[in-house]
């Protein structure tokens, strides 16, 4: 049982190992540190919020706001910190609680309407990129010296790389997210209301609480990706981050997580970001490629990806089909 | 008997619309007028049927997909390959009719590939169709190779420019395949069918229905629809644009069904109720523009009404709405039953 339930994550590993050969044996320079380094930093802000898309998955949910959501954080941030004139250590973590909140409100109209989470989220995704246009349709520079302290915290890396201060971000992220997932007793709520979400009512999870938490953690993270995009830009735009939800879906499924929930794992989110920034790496390496192949290998990994969850769960119940005649 | 049902059914529907140009008149007085110049009607009233039809249409197929318990993403992207495809054949100097039947023959397969993830796969909906929503922009991008592609065919640029009888084409071309869609589903059991799917898929398998073929033809039909839909975007513009073309139009069509009284839950559709849908999501835009509001306040308008439309469709209000309708123990349960159903 134990191995069939690696098994995806295996698969991801494996996909992930012999992709970075092949890329390798065509181009050697791919395993420097400078490209590694820069394949975290392009990817900070898809990574934080794709290991808040993972919670919501787990627990059998879908959230379409995150694009949204960091769209609104940029906007919000570049008004607040430049026309709003508020020093930038208020503005964040007033943004921070602002996206909890609302993450929060979709999470309570989920549970206590007993409505899909794929609309529900998709009212907050009109939502907050509505109201981000509100607040400015421009393109906003930001211009704070916090932020440049920011941008000019790296850790050389051997080699000549750059670990960037927004991928050290990302990684910690993924670290606190597989110690939430795994070591605290609302990760265990996440896995049990994903993997049945009536049996987990029966056995006393608190389900409306950690339907709650989940879709707050996830806006939570968006909002926090917000900022590294904005980091990575220095700038707010309502239009900017338009359909990161269907990447960070994408990176999760990738990543071994049943989208159906209950079975997964962060660490396997880390190597679905790693693969699809891999994908971009090699485009921009190649040089004659254009990048809508980057849309169309994802496309296609989810595709195989998802035939490979289906064989599995089709291989389990059949299995638990003999084991029962069996037993009878 | 029918009739008087099905206008019961789509009575909210119709009241909200009303409201909502009522509204609009107010804003702007000429809001009403329709004048007839070039041979063609001019007027808001006829900007709002022209400027709803790619909803209207998308709308259609995707009420079949909701009613079955499923849902479409794919639309937008399946209509920016069509357009592409349309596009790239007619500037290739194929004639009118090949083009026109290649296209909707991709968009049909585009549906029938859904089709086959959802009957035969047993993938999710959701999940199915985000696969060709992600790949299908990079798909539509590879047939244009990276430029927007322009033509300047006439017969194409009719689709979605001409008029007949003072009409845009387009208007006619959604009033006729919601007619069509509505007569051969609901004069034939095949309404029925789907609606049996939606409610329960393994039962209506187990009495006998062929789920997996009905499904493949209701995610074909959609992506039919996505086809002519993205053949009026492209021949509106004379050009195929694949990164833009149907861009948010999938939430745009998913969020008429839910206006035009269907369930997301599946089980029960009126394709009518759906283009009334259309028809207000466009007039409330129209409205927001003649009001002088920023376009920017659309979104945020469309989240307050789906937020709004949840509340009421929620099982939680239906209970509460109960409660106090039965409260009365004397009333007949008989008479409950109309407003119960318009509240669904």
């Amino acid at each position: 049982m134990t191995s069939s339930r690696l098994f995806p994550l295996a698969t991801t590993l494996l996909i992930f190992i012999l992709a970075y050969a092949l890329c390798y044996a065509q181009f050697p320079n791919i395993l420097s540190t400078r490209v590694i380094g820069n394949l975290l930093t392009d990817n900070a802000f898809l990574g934080i919020a794709a290991v808040g898309m993972t919670f919501v998955i787990l627990s059998g949910g879908i959230d379409l706001s995150i694009g949204s959501v960091i769209a609104f954080t940029g906007v919000f941030l570049a008004v607040a910190m430049g026309d709003g004139g508020m020093p930038p250590l208020f503005a964040i973590p007033l943004l921070l609680v602002i996206t909890t909140l609302f993450g929060a409100a979709m999470g309570a109209m989920i549970h206590y309407l007993a409505m899909p989470p794929f609309i529900v989220t998709l009212a907050g995704m009109f939502f907050a990129r509505g109201v981000a246009f509100l607040i400015s349709t421009a393109s906003v520079p930001i211009n704070v010296d916090l932020y440049d302290t920011l941008q000019g915290l790296y850790f050389r890396m051997p080699g000549g790389g750059r670990l960037s201060f927004i991928g050290m971000a990302m990684l910690a992220v993924f670290v606190v997210g597989i110690v939430i997932a795994h070591f605290t007793s609302f990760g265990r709520n996440v896995y049990a209301i994903g993997g049945n979400r009536q049996s987990a009512e029966l056995m006393g999870v608190p389900i409306a609480r950690t339907t709650i938490l989940i879709y707050a953690l996830s806006s939570f993270l968006a909002g926090l990706a917000g900022i590294a995009f904005s980091l990575y830009t220095s700038a707010g735009y309502s239009l900017a981050a338009v359909g990161v939800e269907l990447d960070a879906i994408a990176a999760v499924v990738i990543g071994g997580t049943l989208l159906t929930g209950g079975f997964g794992y962060v660490a396997g989110t880390f190597l679905g970001i790693l693969i699809m920034g891999l994908i971009q790496t090699y485009i921009v390496f190649d040089g004659t490629l254009s990048s809508w192949w980057t849309k169309i290998v994802i496309g296609l990994l989810l595709f195989s990806f998802i035939a490979l969850q289906r064989g599995l769960v089709w291989l389990s119940s059949r299995r638990n089909d003999a084991a029962a005649a069996a037993s009878a | 008997m029918t009739i008087p049902t099905t206008l019961r059914r789509v009575l909210p529907q119709l009241v909200a619309l009303f409201v909502i140009l009522a509204l609009n008149t107010a804003i702007a007085p000429g809001f009403l007028d329709i004048a007839y110049a070039n041979g063609r009607l001019y007027g808001s009233l006829i900007d709002i049927l022209n400027r709803g039809a790619p909803v209207a249409l998308l709308a259609i197929g995707m009420t079949l997909v909701i009613a079955t318990k499923g849902i479409d993403l794919s639309v937008g992207a399946v209509m920016a390959i069509c357009g592409a495809v349309a596009a790239a054949l007619i500037t290739n100097d194929h004639s009118l009719a090949v083009t026109l039947v290649a296209t909707i023959g991709i968009g049909i397969l585009c549906g029938l590939w859904n089709g086959a993830l959802v009957a035969f796969l047993g993938i999710q909906p959701i999940i199915a169709t985000l696969i060709l929503m992600v790949a299908g922009r990079g798909i539509a991008q590879l047939v244009t190779e990276g430029v927007i592609l322009t033509f300047n065919d006439p017969g194409l640029i009719f689709v979605g420019t001409g008029s007949v009888f003072g009409i845009p084409f387009p208007v006619i071309l959604w009033i006729v395949i919601g007619i069509a869609a509505s007569l051969l589903f609901r004069t034939t059991a095949l309404g029925l069918l789907v609606e049996a799917i939606g409610i329960n898929r393994r039962a209506s398998m187990l009495a006998g229905i062929g789920t997996g073929a009905l499904l493949m033809a209701v995610y074909a039909a959609s992506g039919f629809c996505a086809a002519v839909a993205g053949i009026v975007a492209a021949a509106d513009i004379r050009g195929a644009d694949a990164n833009n073309a149907g861009l948010w139009l999938e939430l745009d069509a998913i969020l008429a069904v839910v206006v035009g009284g269907n369930s997301l839950m599946g089980g029960r559709f009126s394709i009518a109720g759906s283009l009334i849908g259309a028809m207000i999501i466009q007039s409330v835009n129209t409205g927001i523009l003649l009001a002088g509001f920023p376009p920017e306040f659309n979104l945020v308008i469309k989240a307050a009404i789906i937020v709004v439309i949840l509340v009421v469709q929620s099982p939680a209000s239906h209970t509460l709405f109960a409660f106090f309708r039965h409260r009365p123990r004397s009333e007949p349960a008989a008479a409950s039953e109309p407003g119960k159903e318009a509240a669904q």
